[in-house]
C-alpha cells in the first residue's frame, strides 16, 4: 500500500497511526485518491466520511476511505490549505457520489470550496448565513444571524468553480432545474419525509424527473457544541442524533473515548451493552417497519409494530428509566447495573417477538398491494450503493456486505454467531425484508448472551476528568440504519478539538434522487420509508 | 351576550333574560314529558371542542417518536378524542411542536401556524420546544418555540413520556373548557418582537392586527 502511495505522490507523509494516515498537498490529492480508487487488487471505493477541519493555521479535509471488498482496510488522507480567505481544494465528486453533499456540508460549516464540484451551494445552513460555524474564529453573535419569521426564497441556481484545460479557475452558475420544469416541494413539514427533510421535486406528469435535496431544518450544531463540552457531557448528545439507535450511537462514542484513554471495560458491561444494542436495533427496525407500512397505507401494521416496540421500551424503562433516549452507556461501562428480572424479561420477549414476526409475514409481507408497491421499485444497484456509501439494511439489500459487526468487529461481536442478511435485488422489498430478517438475527445474538452475563463490575473506575491524549481516533459501529462512526481529534484536553459523526442516514438521503428518478410520485413515499432515514442524524 | 330582537310566537324577546319565566317554561315542558336542560351554549360547545382536539404533529425530532408512541395502541391518544392527526394545518386545532426548532425552520413554523384556522392552540412538547433544551447554547437553535408563536401548554422532558404528553393535553382541555367561544375573546400571549427581525431590512417584522 505504501509503495502505491509513494509511487503516485513521492513526497507524501505516511504515518502508521490508528489508521494509515497520508498527508499530501492539495494538488496531489486528486491523483492519489484516483489511484486508490482504481486500484485493481483492493479498490478504495467507499468514502466513509469527509471531515472538514480547522487547524488554526490551516483549513483542510480528512478523507476516510475504505474498500467495499474489504471494509477492515481503511486509509485516512489529509490535505489542507493555508488560505483562510478563499480556501480551495479539489473535489472528488467525479469518483464518489457520496462526496457531493459532504463537500457542500464542509463548505457551509468551514467555508472551503471544492474545485470541479458542479454544485457548490451550502448544505445544512441557509445560503445567506454569516460566518462558518466550525471555524475556530467563528463569531456566534446572534445579531449576525437573527432569528426571523420572514420567509426566504429558495434559489435554484448553483454556483460552481472549475478548472479548465489550461488550469485556470472559472467560476459560474448552473440551474438545478430546467426552465419549464414543474417543481413541487415535499417537506420540510410533511409526514412522509419522516422528519423535516425537504425534497424539491421536478415532476413529469406523475413521474419524478429530478430531486434536489435540501436539509438543515433540524441542524442543531452538535459538533460545534461538543467542542466546548467534556466527554461525558457529549455522550448525551449522541443519543439525540439518531434517536432510534440511541444505545448504538452512544456505544460508538464510549468506545472511541475508551480506546483513546486506554480504559478497560469490564466484561459484564460489554455483555449488557451488546444486549442493549441489539434490543435497540430491534426497536429501530420495528419502528422503521411500522412507519414504512404506514407510508404504504397500512395503518394496522403501524399499530402492530409500535405495540411490539413497547415491549422493548419497557425493558429499557426498567433498566435505566428512559424509553426512547436511554442515556445508559457511560465511559467505562454502563450507568447502573441491570435490574434483577432483566434476563427473565428479555427471555420472555424473544419467543413473543418471533411469534409476531410470523404474524407480520402472514398479514403484510405477501399482500399483493404491498408487493406491487415494493418489488422493482426504488432500485439501488450495488455500484450506486457503494458510491453513495449507503450502508445498513439498505446497502445490504443491494448485495453489499457492509455489516460493521462482521468486518470490523467491536465489543463482543466476534464471539457471537449470526448471519449477515444480504439480498441482491436492491429494491424496496429487499430492504423491507432485510429489516425483518435482521430482527431475527438480533434475537439470536441476544439469546447467545443473555444467559451468560458474567458477574463482576458493571463499570470501570475512571478519573473524574477524562482527558484524551493527543491524536486522531476513530470508531465505527453498526447502528440501526448503517455504519455510524465517530471521529475525535484531541489536543490533550478534556474536550475534543474536533468531533465528527458519520451519519448513515446522510448517505441514505443522498441516494434518494437516484433511486426515485423515474418512479411514480406515490411510490416516492414508500421508497423513503424503505430507506429509513432519521433527519436529526443527517443534520447533526 | 346580547341577543338580537327576534320574534317568536308566544315568547317575547325580553323573556330570554328573565330566569323565572324560563323556569316556568321548563317546568311546563318537563311536566308534559319533554327533556330539557338549560345551560350556557359556550359550555356545551367547549365540552365538544375539548374532547375532539385534532392535533397537527410538528415533529422535528425525538419527541415526534414519543408522539407516535402515544398515538399507537399502547397509550392510545384516542381516549381523549385526539387520535385524528391532521397533517394539514387547515384542519388542525392544536399544533404539537415536538422537537427542536432551529433558525432555518423558524419562518416555516410560523407559516404553518398562520395557516391554522382559529381557534388554535400550541403545545410545546419537550425541552427543546420549551427552551432550547440540551441545545440551548447552539448557534443555530431557537431557544423555545414561544419566541416565534404563542404557546399554550409547555410539557418538559427530554423527551416527555406519553403520560406527560397526555397530562399536558388534558391541561389544554381544561383551558379550552373555560374559554368563551362566542365573541372571539381568546387571549393570546404577545409575540417576542426582539426575535422577529427581517434579515434584509433589519427591521422588526410587523405582527400587528393579528391578535390585538
Amino acid at each position: 500500500m505504501k509503495d502505491l502511495i509513494l509511487n503516485i505522490v513521492p513526497d507524501a507523509v505516511i504515518e502508521e497511526k490508528e489508521k494509515l494516515t497520508v498527508t499530501v498537498e492539495p494538488k496531489q490529492l486528486h491523483p492519489l485518491v484516483k489511484a486508490l480508487y482504481s486500484n485493481k487488487e483492493l479498490p478504495f471505493d467507499y468514502l466513509i466520511s469527509l471531515i472538514g477541519m480547522d487547524w488554526g493555521d490551516k483549513l483542510g479535509v480528512i478523507y476516510l476511505l475504505s474498500s467495499s471488498k474489504d471494509m477492515s482496510r481503511e486509509i485516512a488522507i489529509i490535505t489542507a490549505t493555508e488560505d483562510r480567505e478563499n480556501p480551495l481544494l479539489y473535489s472528488i465528486t467525479d469518483m464518489y457520489e457520496a462526496a457531493h453533499l459532504n463537500e457542500r456540508e464542509v463548505y457551509a460549516l468551514l467555508g472551503i470550496r471544492f474545485i470541479n464540484n458542479p454544485d457548490m451551494r451550502k448544505f445544512l445552513l441557509a445560503e445567506d448565513w454569516n460566518g462558518y460555524p466550525l471555524r475556530k474564529d467563528y463569531n456566534d453573535d446572534p445579531k449576525l444571524n437573527p432569528i426571523t419569521i420572514a420567509n426566504k426564497e429558495i434559489v435554484d441556481i448553483a454556483p460552481f468553480i472549475k478548472e479548465d484545460e489550461k488550469g485556470n479557475l472559472v467560476e459560474g452558475t448552473t440551474d438545478i432545474f430546467e426552465e419549464d420544469d414543474y417543481v413541487i416541494n415535499i417537506g420540510p413539514q410533511h409526514p412522509s419525509t419522516h422528519g423535516v427533510m425537504h425534497f424539491r421535486t421536478a415532476l413529469n406528469g406523475e413521474v419524478i424527473k429530478k430531486i434536489d435535496v435540501h436539509s438543515g431544518y433540524i441542524h442543531r450544531g452538535i459538533e460545534k457544541m461538543a467542542e466546548s463540552m467534556t466527554y461525558p457531557q457529549i455522550l448525551h448528545l449522541t443519543d439525540r442524533l439518531d434517536y432510534l439507535s440511541a444505545s448504538n450511537n452512544r456505544h460508538a462514542l464510549c468506545m472511541c473515548v475508551e480506546k483513546a484513554a486506554g480504559i478497560e471495560v469490564p466484561e459484564r458491561a460489554q455483555y449488557i451493552r451488546v444486549i442493549m444494542d441489539e434490543l435497540n436495533r430491534i426497536s429501530s427496525h420495528l419502528l422503521a417497519w411500522a412507519a414504512h407500512c404506514n407510508d404504504l397505507g397500512g395503518t394496522t401494521a403501524f399499530i402492530y409494530g409500535v405495540r411490539e416496540r413497547e415491549h422493548v421500551l419497557d425493558i429499557f424503562d426498567k433498566t435505566c428509566g428512559g424509553r426512547l433516549i436511554v442515556n445508559y452507556n457511560v465511559i467505562g461501562g454502563v450507568m447502573n447495573d441491570i435490574y434483577p428480572d432483566f434476563q427473565k424479561d428479555v427471555k420472555a420477549f424473544i419467543p413473543y417477538m418471533r411469534e409476531k414476526l410470523v404474524e407480520y409475514d402472514n398479514f403484510f409481507t405477501h399482500n399483493p398491494i404491498t408487493l406491487n408497491r415494493m418489488i422493482n421499485v426504488g432500485n439501488l444497484s450495488y455500484e450506486d450503493a457503494v458510491s453513495y456509501a449507503v450502508t445498513g439494511p439498505a446497502g445490504r439489500g443491494s448485495g453489499w456486505s457492509c455489516d460493521v459487526r462482521i468486518h470490523k468487529p467491536y465489543s463482543l461481536y466476534d464471539k457471537v454467531k449470526f448471519k449477515e442478511i444480504i439480498r441482491t435485488e436492491g429494491d424496496s422489498y429487499a430492504r423491507y425484508l432485510n429489516r425483518l430478517d435482521e430482527i431475527e438475527q438480533a434475537l439470536q445474538i441476544i439469546e447467545q448472551l443473555v444467559d451468560n452475563i458474567p458477574e463482576g463490575e458493571f463499570k470501570a473506575k475512571t478519573k473524574p476528568i477524562i482527558r484524551l491524549p493527543e491524536g486522531q481516533f476513530y470508531q465505527s459501529v453498526e447502528a440501526g440504519k448503517g455504519e455510524f462512526a465517530v471521529f475525535i481529534e484531541s489536543k490533550g484536553d478534556k474536550s475534543p478539538y474536533r468531533i465528527k459523526f458519520r451519519s448513515p442516514s446522510f448517505a441514505a438521503v443522498s441516494a434518494m434522487p437516484i433511486i426515485s428518478e423515474g418512479e411514480l410520485l406515490t411510490d416516492f413515499i414508500g421508497i423513503g420509508g424503505s430507506m429509513d432515514y432519521v433527519i436529526p442524524d443527517i443534520d447533526r | 351576550m346580547d341577543v338580537k330582537k327576534v320574534k317568536i310566537k308566544a315568547f317575547p324577546a325580553e323573556e330570554f333574560k328573565d330566569n323565572e319565566t324560563l323556569q316556568a317554561y321548563i317546568d311546563e315542558l318537563n311536566a308534559s314529558g319533554t327533556n330539557v336542560i338549560v345551560g350556557k351554549l359556550d359550555q356545551m360547545i367547549n365540552w365538544g371542542r375539548a374532547n375532539s382536539i385534532w392535533p397537527l404533529a410538528f415533529a422535528t425530532s425525538c419527541c415526534g417518536i414519543e408522539f407516535m408512541a402515544a398515538a399507537a395502541a399502547h397509550y392510545d391518544i384516542a381516549r381523549f378524542g385526539m387520535e385524528v392527526v391532521r397533517n394539514s394545518p387547515r384542519q388542525a386545532d392544536v399544533m404539537i411542536v415536538a422537537g427542536t426548532i432551529v433558525n432555518k425552520m423558524a419562518p416555516l413554523l410560523r407559516r404553518v401556524y398562520d395557516q391554522m384556522a382559529e381557534p388554535k392552540y400550541v403545545v410545546a412538547m419537550g425541552a427543546c420546544a420549551v427552551s432550547g433544551g440540551p441545545f440551548v447554547n447552539s448557534y443555530h437553535v431557537v431557544n423555545g418555540a414561544d419566541k416565534l408563536i404563542p404557546v399554550d401548554v409547555y410539557i418538559p422532558g427530554c423527551p416527555p413520556r406519553p403520560e406527560s404528553l397526555f397530562y399536558g393535553l388534558l391541561q389544554l382541555q381544561r383551558k379550552v373548557k373555560v374559554e368563551k367561544f362566542f365573541g372571539n375573546q381568546r387571549i393570546v400571549r404577545p409575540y417576542n418582537e426582539a426575535t422577529l427581525i427581517d434579515p434584509k431590512t433589519g427591521e422588526t417584522v410587523d405582527v400587528k392586527n393579528e391578535f390585538k
